[in-house]
């Protein structure tokens, strides 16, 4: 640990060993996007992007770049770091490993609240819209039933689980009575994918994000405090409750949002912060280098997603396929360590 | 009289619908070791929650410096008030002095991290509770005895003038527990803290509080000092067991010693 102090009130603390992670996967995932940014039916250097997004290319490299490919690069940035975000928030408020919003329903609310637009007919804005406001519902439906007396690990994850089959149920029948092409298309953003996103996309978890990193990374120290159990966190001065409602609003802001920039892509929020711990080898919550994580986790599956398989696949399949083996092996470990 | 800057009067305390205790009156005495005692289910840690603000009472307030305790900011009463739950959670992979510099958690703010005045105090506390060669071990490999002084440290380097105890020598073998009451006994004397502690053991309690008060089916049945109030009939009172109080041959305070009621092994 490294200490900064200022002669005065100023002491900031560091620990070399998150910062070098840190840094080392936002160069990796800049670095990665340059790549992405480059690959396509006019494939372009690394220079080449690094020129145009300086503002030296050509107006259709500038356009190629700026209107085409960055809007989807920017969506996966942003829908990883708010995944990791709040998967990280969520194992830290019900202080549990399989505490993701894929486990808890949150994601599945949002694809219910996205197949009824399916259903009814509407624009893909109104798609998006529906998502974050079924994502939203699903999250104050389980405070309801599961927060009321207490928030208890276990309690949370078993109602959590509850309400996702109830809504997977839902969300297979509304598949049935959705036209053809529309289940096709709702299959497709069920998977997770960032196919064709705009800025508008964008836009929303942008702000989203602008917003409630500052709030989360302030919230940083007490919610590390929280780790030690509610009593002990009142103990130390942490207002526990209103804690606990600001950070699980947060949260489910922010994966209702990337739900609908992007459907609900799995397995990130679970993953990135488990890998940010073990990496950082920090103990408690590693909220920056989460969402860092979760933003490299997006880029490298869309990239594998673009480039390894014949024809191109959601970038949800492949976050799927490595989350969910993660989770067999995090399962199998944390079961012989006695941790579950 | 003496003053108090901890207590409450004519408090309701319940959860949800269940009242553990009605109109209860109690005031910590400054200065002093108070320890609560009685039976299982007497609403003896019912009474610790409401005066560590963990549970608010359905009528009244408990009072901290005059002001209900509730409605202060929980930043301001965690300098004020230290409280050690009963079962903490030691984050996985933490290591000793990490879970000890936690307890500076209410004297730090975003540009205030880790003040030299934070790491004294925290090596203060390490070395008070004889845990500083622990420093970098993780709690995880601790045994019960020393885990329990890691977290009296942490509540240490809270540096409140009030620290609230509950039940901290559960699950500690017999030497443990005198180890850990030691400790709270010097912290008192030496510091000057206001100790409360919730213990199961009556001779325990005896021996170390300045302040015992006795509790029974929600009611303080008696407080005061312990060579004053513990008497056989108020142990029968409040526990329901015949028995004899014979003064402790080590220090002199009062001994209970259950009645024999069966002849038992040993005896030959």
């Amino acid at each position: 640990m490294i200490v900064i102090r200022v002669p005065g009130r100023l002491s900031v603390r560091l620990h070399p060993r998150a910062l070098a992670v840190g840094t080392t996967g936002l160069l990796l995932t800049l670095a990665v996007g340059v790549l992405a940014v480059g690959h396509g039916d006019y494939p372009m250097s690394p220079a080449d992007v690094l020129r145009t997004l300086t503002g030296g290319g050509s107006p259709a490299e500038d356009f190629i770049v700026t209107q085409l490919r960055l809007p989807r690069l920017v969506t996966a940035l942003a829908v990883g770091a708010a995944l990791g975000l709040a998967g990280a928030v969520f194992q830290a408020l019900v202080r549990n490993p399989l505490g993701s919003p894929d486990v808890l329903g949150f994601t599945q609310g949002a694809a219910t609240g996205a197949l009824i637009v399916v259903v009814v007919g509407g624009s893909s804005a109104a798609l998006a819209g529906a998502a974050a406001i079924g994502g939203v519902l699903t999250g104050l439906l389980i405070y309801l039933v599961a927060w009321r007396r207490g928030l208890h690990g276990y309690r949370l994850v078993l109602v959590g689980i509850g309400v996702s089959a109830i809504l997977t149920g839902v969300n297979g029948y509304l598949l049935t009575r959705a036209p053809l092409m529309e289940a096709a298309r709702a299959m497709l953003w069920l998977t997770g994918s960032l196919d064709g996103r705009g800025w508008s996309d964008a836009a929303p978890l942008l702000a989203a994000l602008a917003v409630t990193v500052p709030v989360l990374l302030a919230c940083g120290p007490a919610l590390r405090m929280t780790e030690l159990g509610d009593d002990a966190a009142t103990g130390l001065g942490v207002p526990v409750p209103r804690l606990r409602m600001l950070l699980l609003a947060t949260a489910v802001i922010l994966v209702s949002l990337s739900a609908a920039a992007a459907g609900p892509v799995s397995f990130v929020a679970l993953t990135a912060p488990h890998l940010a711990r073990r990496l950082t080898r920090a103990p408690g919550t590693n909220l920056l280098p989460a969402a860092i994580i979760g933003a490299l986790i997006i880029v490298v599956g869309d990239q594998v997603a673009l480039r390894a398989f014949p024809s191109q696949l959601p970038v949800g399949v492949v976050t799927g396929v490595l989350g969910g083996g993660y989770l067999v092996w995090l399962l199998a470990t944390q079961r012989r360590a006695g941790r579950l | 009289m003496p003053t108090s800057r901890l207590g409450g009067s004519g408090l309701r305390l319940a959860y949800e619908r269940r009242v553990v205790a009605d109109d209860l009156t109690v005031a910590v005495p400054d200065r002093s070791f108070t320890v609560i005692i009685g039976p299982n289910a007497c609403g003896k840690s019912t009474l610790l929650r409401a005066l560590s603000r963990l549970l608010k009472p359905a009528v009244g307030a408990v009072l901290l410096d005059g002001e209900d305790i509730q409605r202060r900011p929980a930043r301001a009463v965690a300098r004020t008030l230290g409280l050690l739950p009963q079962s903490p959670i030691a984050p996985d992979g933490i290591g000793v002095a990490d879970l000890v510099a936690r307890g500076r958690y209410p004297h730090q703010g975003l540009l205030r991290q880790w003040s030299r005045d934070d790491e004294r105090i925290v090596a203060e506390a390490m070395a008070a509770t004889g845990v500083a060669d622990l420093a970098d071990r993780l709690v995880d490999e601790l045994s019960g005895g020393q885990r329990q002084r890691v977290w009296l440290a942490m509540a240490l380097a809270q540096q409140t003038p009030l620290l609230l105890l509950d039940e901290p020598t559960t699950y500690l073998d017999i030497a443990h527990q005198i180890e850990v009451l030691d400790l709270c006994a010097r912290l008192h004397e030496e510091q000057g803290r206001t100790l409360v502690a919730v213990l199961h053991d009556l001779n325990h309690a005896a021996r170390y509080a300045t302040h015992l008060i006795a509790m029974r089916d929600g009611r303080v049945v008696a407080a005061g000092e312990p060579g004053q109030i513990v008497t056989a009939e108020l142990v029968e009172e409040v526990f329901g067991l015949p028995c004899r109080v014979i003064d402790d041959p080590e220090t002199g305070t009062p001994l209970v010693i259950p009645a024999a009621r069966i002849r038992t092994g040993g005896r030959a």
